[in-house]
């Protein structure tokens, strides 16, 4: 028993204690409330607080809330009530990007350093060598590029009007996943019972207009992610306005862009002038160009805004070149995780257009097996030849 | 009942359950919480449900959910049928509207499906929701306000508030995540494969005569065939069938002969790839190793 924690005389007693073991909780990535706090000490009436082992399986049962969560429990309870030392097995360990040295893409040289120093070993969209400061030391390409670019160089309006199209006709094409319920409808398969006895009333029992119900359809929502990393510069112009076009066809989609973290640029993207709301976008864009980790920010996603946007009648359309400075497995974990939710993901990647690809990087062979649809796309054409095979998806 | 008595209660109706389910469960007894259960399929999950309702003496309700999973199917429904024929017999009668309406939606023509059954019992029932994650997330959210109100509201007939209030288990397989909100209303315990002690518990309190000897080598075989790369792991329901195989075959020894090893492994793997996975050889090795 030598191992339970001694707290300072002056504290506040067993409530502000509990109060205290919720917020280390919170701090290493459980989600809890007030409420939690509550039903903690009162769990705690029920058993013997006074033994750490009831105690500890007591404060698991409320507190803990997934499978990861259940199995990190026990080592937080005995940072914290058995003074073990205070370790911190964060839930979120990976996103934090700004702590980290941003390591570059493996096809280093691709983005803005390169063009810079005007050496480019890999193709280059030419663009943005006006934004360099002209040093361009290859050393540039080991940061986060936080140089603005502005993107309004690379999509014009034209792009966005053209883009509107194709982005309309695909959401028209995703537009068909029934519902299993069953809504009232002119036309319909089943007899409304509800509507009928109630209609039936007023003519003596004679159910004379038969109201029927249907499986309505109901629309996919579209999550866009767009890697505008270094190595994907090339393509930047193709899919930004893609996405904006994707946004105007229809307003329920949500879409994001991310390089060495993840920005969301959906709000931006509504903006009902074309131009603006490209400009609006670069601001949030900052780093464009610069590295990529895919896999910390896929997780990222995962983890913060697909709770809330991403549930079962959604499509994930990620377009990436899958070059990415994480381990594989991030990628694979966060997909993973995703596909939970029970969304279709579909992987555009520019580069499987090259004659002989194959899908060697090795955070994109990871991500295959949850994949519903990997496709080529580096031209607009190619995003509207998708639409037959949306239709079976 | 503290949660050994629980504990102790449960092992005698035959559920050898871990400390950390065993807590759950009185937890979720003494604060009247519902009991969410996470883990992989054929783990017992379902069995705990069952178990507790023996363990307290009362009635088990089952809400299977599936995809579409609505109203008319989890809370009520009204008995069209039914309804149809007292009207045409009531105008027959030359009953008033009024009259029929009030006849035609009452208590005698309502169906109750689980969810309203299991809040109107006169003692409080275990009411089993299994299979959340299959029920899209409209069901979910209907059911947190069961869940928090324990009242159902009819149109018709009013709220209907309950007389008792449920012990509320919900299971899922984690085919899809389910809602921080309701997650939060839970109670939690994760339910994982038992470890040797406990899986051996269970063999024999489920199959009391099997020997000794060969329920160990049962129960070892079974183990070191989760650690294989198998698409479908064996889960306590299928240890529990391939013991009852084995002793329908009179067989004292795993080891003893390999074709009708092979054969009863039928009640273990269930999928074409893992059956293939498995060969003889490895039957044998694994067979070898639990001896």
């Amino acid at each position: 028993m030598s191992r339970v924690t001694k707290f300072a005389a002056r504290d506040a007693g067993p409530a502000a204690r509990m109060a205290g073991f919720m917020a280390h909780l919170r701090q290493n990535g459980l989600r809890l409330g007030v409420a939690e706090t509550e039903t903690a000490l009162a769990a705690l009436t029920q058993v013997n607080a006074a033994d750490p082992d009831q105690a500890r399986h007591a404060l698991k049962a409320v507190c803990a809330g997934n499978a990861e969560e259940a199995e990190q429990f026990d080592d937080l309870f005995n940072a914290f009530w058995l003074d073990a030392g205070r370790v911190r097995t964060r839930a979120v360990p990976k996103t934090d990007a700004a702590a980290k040295d941003h390591v570059h893409s493996s096809r280093d040289g691709a983005g803005e350093a390169a063009s810079g120093a005007g050496t480019a070993t890999a193709p280059d969209g030419g663009e943005g060598a006006a934004e360099s400061d002209g040093e361009g030391r290859l050393i540039a390409a080991r940061t986060a590029n936080l140089m603005k670019k502005d993107l309004r160089d690379l999509v014009r309006p034209e792009d966005i009007a053209e883009a509107e199209l194709v982005a309309r006709r695909l959401g028209l094409a995703l537009n068909h996943r029934r519902s299993r319920r069953r809504k009232a409808a002119l036309k319909g398969d089943r007899l409304h019972f509800r509507k009928l006895i109630r209609h039936s009333l007023s003519t003596g029992g004679e159910p004379l207009r038969l109201p029927m119900k249907q499986r309505p359809d109901r629309p996919l929502k579209v999550v866009a992610l767009c890697d505008v990393s270094g190595s994907m510069g090339l393509y930047a112009q193709v899919f930004l306005s893609f996405m904006a076009g994707l946004m105007r066809a229809d307003p329920a989609t949500d879409a994001y862009l991310f390089h060495t973290r993840l920005v969301r640029i959906a709000d931006a993207l509504r903006d009902p002038d074309p131009l603006r709301a490209v400009g609006r976008m670069s601001l949030l864009a900052e780093g464009f160009g610069g590295g990529s980790k895919i896999g910390a920010s896929l997780t990222q996603f995962a983890r913060s805004y697909a709770r809330r946007f991403v549930d079962g009648r959604t499509v994930v359309l990620i377009l990436s070149d899958g070059y990415d400075t994480d381990p594989p497995e991030d990628i694979a974990e966060a997909l993973a995780a995703l596909k939970k939710r029970g969304c279709k993901i579909i992987w555009l990647n520019p580069l499987k257009g090259w004659d002989g690809y194959e899908a060697v990087a090795r955070g994109m062979s990871a991500a295959l097996p949850y994949i519903d649809l990997f496709r080529p796309a580096n031209r607009l054409v190619d995003l509207a030849a998708l639409e037959p095979e949306l239709t079976r998806l | 009942m503290n949660w050994t008595d629980l504990q102790t209660a449960m092992a005698d109706t035959g559920y050898v359950a871990s400390d950390d389910l065993a807590m759950a469960a009185h937890l979720a007894l003494a604060l009247g919480r519902p009991l969410l259960l996470e883990g992989a399929a054929g783990v017992g999950k379902t069995e705990v449900a069952r178990v507790l309702s023996r363990v307290l003496d009362t009635r088990l309700i089952r809400l299977q959910c599936y995809e579409g999973l609505d109203a008319a199917q989890a809370i009520y429904e009204w008995n069209y049928q039914r309804q149809l024929l007292a009207i045409r017999a009531a105008a027959e009668d030359g009953q008033t509207g009024r009259e029929v309406e009030d006849r035609i939606f009452s208590e005698d023509y309502l169906l109750q499906r689980p969810l309203l059954q299991a809040i109107r019992q006169d003692t409080p029932p275990v009411l089993l929701i299994d299979e959340i994650d299959r029920a899209d997330e409209e069901f979910e959210a209907y059911l947190l306000e069961v869940l928090s109100d324990f009242q159902i509201t009819i149109p018709e007939l009013g709220t209907i508030t309950a007389t008792s209030r449920p012990v509320v288990i919900l299971t899922a397989n984690g085919t899809r995540d389910l809602s921080d909100a309701l997650r939060r209303r839970c109670l939690y315990a994760h339910v994982s494969y038992p470890d040797r002690q406990t899986e051996l518990a269970i063999l024999n309190a489920r199959c009391p005569d099997i020997e000794s000897a060969l329920a160990r080598q049962i129960v070892g075989f079974v183990q070191s065939l989760r650690k294989e790369d198998l698409e479908k792991k064996p889960g306590v329901a299928e240890m529990l069938d391939f013991a009852a195989a084995l002793s329908g075959l009179g067989i004292a020894d795993l080891t003893a002969d390999p074709v009708v090893l092979q054969a009863t492994l039928a009640t273990l793997l269930k999928t074409q790839t893992d059956r293939d996975n498995i060969t003889t050889e490895v039957a044998q090795r694994l067979a070898g190793k639990a001896a």
